[in-house]
């Protein structure tokens, strides 16, 4: 059972992925998670507003029981196939992490200076997690995919596109961390 | 009986997304610092095994379970609307070190502040939706 409560390896769980998208092409389906993000703006009401949410959002149930499942599974392997797992991060990475005023940077699964509960009290933390998101949702549907439906679907079906959205994915993301991140986090 | 498929599919992958530590902040982060194989050898061997699954998929013309020929539909040609929006996505990421997924994932988990991130993520679509064709490059 120790392999199993140990962090796994990316040899291990990178397979695993690709597997979870087989087994929902075999179930007649396909790999994305931010198609949900706009079933439910048409579970909201956003049909009334604009084209893209007019469709028959039980189309899409079998999404929404994944993204339940999704759930469902990081409350299982959190409390129970993991002991206090942090990931061992590159010790340079802590470092400058630390530097930035991250200390809880290799204790912690997720820095609790941005998802530990004190955020709520702090308007700046709440800001970056809402306009990270937003930005999540705007970029993922004008990219018509995110991580999944691109990086991992599109990509293994040899789609050009899903390539490109690929590359601008890590475009975004260096210009966040070596751009932006140096005003955000600045002690 | 279906519903419970997919619910176990979704488990399944929020299990996967904890464990492999793809959900994390801090990895994302060293990801975009290449300060790490992790990341890169996880999204690597799952597109060498998904690239492959594909292509056999394909090849043999294999049927799904309600025994439909498994039909992957293309992606529509352009190149704005990716470059654009995947950096629009990649700044967020980054940002709140979660992707569609990982969100729903650290949800479950139990951090709270992760709403206010699927909260945006739900605004940003709803206005990319109210924005889209009209004033957008495609």
């Amino acid at each position: 059972m120790h392999w199993i409560l140990a962090p796994w390896p990316w040899y291990v769980s990178g397979p695993l992925i690709a597997f979870t998208m087989f087994l929902l092409l075999y179930m007649g389906k396909t790999f994305g998670m931010s198609s949900n993000l706009r079933t439910i703006c048409t579970l909201l009401g956003a049909g009334k507003t604009a084209r893209l949410f007019r469709f028959d959002w039980k189309s899409q149930r079998w999404n929404l029981l994944v993204m339940v499942g999704a759930a469902i599974g990081g409350f299982l392997a959190s409390h129970y196939l993991s002991i206090h797992q942090a990931p061992k991060i590159n010790e340079k990475t802590v470092q400058d992490l630390q530097k930035m005023g991250f200390e809880s940077a290799g204790k912690t699964y997720v820095p609790t200076e941005l998802y530990g509960s004190q955020v709520f009290s702090s308007p700046k933390m709440v800001a970056i997690l809402f306009i990270g998101g937003l930005l999540v949702g705007f970029g993922s549907r004008y990219a018509g995919g995110c991580t999944s439906g691109h990086s991992i679907s599109g990509i293994s079906n040899l789609q050009l596109p899903s390539l490109i959205a690929t590359i601008g994915f890590f475009i975004g993301g260096l210009i966040m961390v070596h751009f932006i991140f140096p005003y955000l986090f600045s002690l | 009986m279906k519903s419970f498929v997919f619910l176990f599919v979704g488990t399944f992958f929020g299990i996967v997304m904890y464990k492999s530590e793809a959900a994390s902040w801090f990895r994302i982060y060293e990801m975009f610092r290449f300060q790490s194989i992790h990341m890169y050898g996880l999204m690597g061997s799952a597109l060498l095994i998904g690239i492959l699954l594909v292509q056999f998929i394909k090849s043999t013309k294999m049927r799904d379970a309600q025994g439909n020929v498994i039909a992957i539909p293309n992606k529509e040609k352009s190149i704005k609307r990716y470059l654009i929006g995947g950096i629009v996505f990649g700044l967020g990421w980054a940002l709140a070190g979660a992707c569609p997924g990982p969100m729903y994932v650290l949800a479950g988990t139990g951090y709270l502040p992760m709403l206010v991130v699927i909260l945006g993520a739900v605004i940003g679509t709803w206005i990319y939706g109210l924005v889209a064709k009209k004033k957008l490059p495609t």
